[in-house]
């Protein structure tokens, strides 16, 4: 109907711009995946062959991602800190929404700004802000006691709560569009039917948040391994991936293994926003 | 207990975590990095307060420079992103057939979730001297030498829409999505020609999607740090490079507090006119889901 309003010679240049920007999209992720199986000590062209080896090669020159201690061990880091995240931002995500469309108290609207308010602070704010609090409390108590606190100091702890400061409203968010779908009268059947309180929300409830509770924690684990920001000023010496891979990117001669963790990361993330997207779409569609 | 008390507990219960998550995180930090910048060094470990380093700042040019730089590449990159992304919103809403539809908006989705590090890394391959890009033209004997596309504000710019461009498409799209098709007809039908549809129909109905796009965009880049680094090299003179300077590298954190208050004001300042302008609220674009 739309498309006989316009001329077929326009219809065709949009088409064309459409298809360009998909490229545009694509060119830098297959640039930076493609490289990984190139048998060449640099991520550039020309091409060599074919090869496996910056995936599983265990000799330097060529060391694969699967024997590099350091890069295993930023993805070790990087999968605890996600973990913990993406489980501490999930409950309290839940506890929001049941706050936010079941509760009536005073100044609900300001709270629900405040609650979306860390989601536009930018990512460096909320590091250095956090950094500075926490550490200035650590001070203090080791003035005051003469204890040193270490994990007050930057490090994994910090960096979980850098992150789940600002990843939890993206949770709740989740969480909110699904639990405002859901038809009060199956609670009240349930509770006229003698059930307690506990197990409705046991049995109906949650089953029905269910979906939105798992693709929330798949989101808030992504968000979180990939977060640079934040992570920037909150990182001890335990750094996560995106923090090795940063420090060696800066440095010039990287080899092609940063190519392979790449698209590792590229398929990993991809199935994973995958499978979060079509358990939402599922079950809203029954 | 009765049903009174009952609902009270567990409102308190229900309040707990969003209490402790908003003061202790939010709050709290944001106040002391307040009273932090407010401490002005006057001696070794003596320390008064005073606004002393924010008159360091304005005294300073240079960081006047960078932040309004920072600012102005910021908007010209929200426009940017605004008037590349809003087509293929449009295409993806309202032209493209049932069944592509979904699948385009999937191939927009999975960029999305991968790290800016690894986009900026793909964007060092492909434009730098020995990069793709490069090579090809060398190959096609289109230039002589090798060229350099890395390390300009072109670079950094385009690096930038690329980096923030879903995050105002997908808000579009979502808003787009919801527009009846017979409003655009009714338009059409009323005598209005394309440009005219688009200005008085489309836009209006969009606006909750472009407010909250150019938000979510604008906040983004001008608080990113990796892609100015990455693409623009170490000069590349962004707001967020000074404070991670002034933290890290010098130690400075009176200074650097001062200057995370300012990027922090600066931002808000934005977010907030432009809510202003556009007559919407934060809950209105941002939390629409």
């Amino acid at each position: 109907m739309l498309d006989q309003e316009k001329n077929w010679g326009m219809l065709l240049g949009y088409r064309l711009y459409v298809l360009a920007f998909f490229i545009f999209l694509a060119a830098p992720l297959v640039a930076a995946g493609t490289f990984a199986f190139n048998d060449s000590l640099f991520p550039a062209l020309p091409w060599q062959g074919f090869t496996f080896d910056w995936f599983f090669n265990d000799t330097e020159p060529k060391l694969g991602m699967f024997h590099d201690r350091r890069l295993l061990r930023g993805l070790y880091y990087s999968f605890i800190i996600a973990t913990a995240v993406s489980g501490l931002s999930v409950f309290v995500g839940t506890c929001n929404a049941f706050l936010f469309t079941r509760r009536e108290f005073p100044a609900k609207n300001f709270f629900y700004i405040m609650m979306i308010v860390p989601l536009v602070i930018p990512g460096v704010i909320l590091g250095i802000s956090i950094l500075v609090f926490v550490s200035s409390i650590a001070n203090g108590i080791e003035e005051s006691y003469g204890i040193e606190l270490e994990f007050m100091r930057p490090g994994i702890l910090l960096v979980v709560l850098g992150q789940f400061s600002f990843i939890t409203t993206i949770t709740t968010l989740v969480i909110i569009a699904r639990l405002k779908k859901f038809d009060g009268a199956m609670e009240e059947a349930a509770l006229n039917l003698g059930a307690s309180r506990a197990r409705v929300l046991m049995t109906i409830t949650l089953p029905f948040l269910r979906p939105a509770m798992i693709a929330a924690g798949i989101v808030a684990f992504l968000v979180s391994f990939e977060n640079f920001n934040t992570t920037l000023f909150l990182v001890g010496s335990e750094s996560p991936l995106t923090i090795t891979m940063f420090d060696r990117m800066a440095k010039v001669g990287s080899t092609p293994v940063l190519n392979a963790v790449s698209f590792f990361l590229i398929v990993g993330s991809g199935l994973l926003a995958l499978i979060s997207i079509l358990i939402q779409r599922d079950r809203s569609s029954e | 207990m009765n049903q009174a008390d009952f609902k009270r507990l567990s409102l308190i219960l229900l309040f707990m975590p969003f209490a402790l998550w908003i003061l202790l995180l939010i709050i709290l930090p944001h106040i002391g990095m307040g009273v932090l910048a407010l401490r002005e060094k006057v001696g070794p470990r003596v320390y008064e307060f005073g606004f002393g380093n924010f008159i360091d700042f304005a005294m300073e040019p240079i960081y006047w420079n960078i932040l309004f730089r920072t600012g102005s590449m910021s908007l010209l990159v929200t426009a940017l992103a605004l008037i590349a992304g809003f087509p293929i919103a449009y295409y993806i809403a309202k032209i493209a057939g049932r069944r592509s539809r979904g699948a385009l908006f999937l191939v927009c989705l999975i960029p999305l979730w991968v790290s800016d590090l690894i986009r900026a890394f793909g964007w060092i391959l492909l434009l730098r001297e020995t990069g793709v890009v490069s090579s090809t033209l060398l190959w096609l004997g289109l230039v002589d030498a090798p060229v350099e596309m890395l390390y300009n504000d072109i670079t950094v710019v385009i690096g930038l829409v690329y980096t923030v461009i879903l995050f105002m498409i997908v808000p579009l799209v979502s808003t787009l999505d919801g527009m009846d098709n017979a409003m655009i007809e009714a338009g059409y039908n009323l005598g209005g020609n394309g440009w005219t549809v688009l200005r008085r129909i489309i836009v209006p109905y969009a606006m909750p999607g472009i407010i909250s796009g150019c938000i979510i965009v604008f906040m983004l880049t001008a608080g990113s740090y990796l892609t100015p680094i990455l693409l623009g090299g170490k000069n590349s003179s962004w707001f967020t490079e000074t404070i991670y300077e002034q933290f890290i590298t010098r130690y400075n954190w009176e200074s650097g507090a001062a200057f995370g208050f300012l990027l922090l004001a600066f931002t808000s300042f934005v977010v907030w006119l432009g809510l202003k302008l556009s007559g919407q609220t934060l809950a209105g674009t941002v939390a629409r889901n």
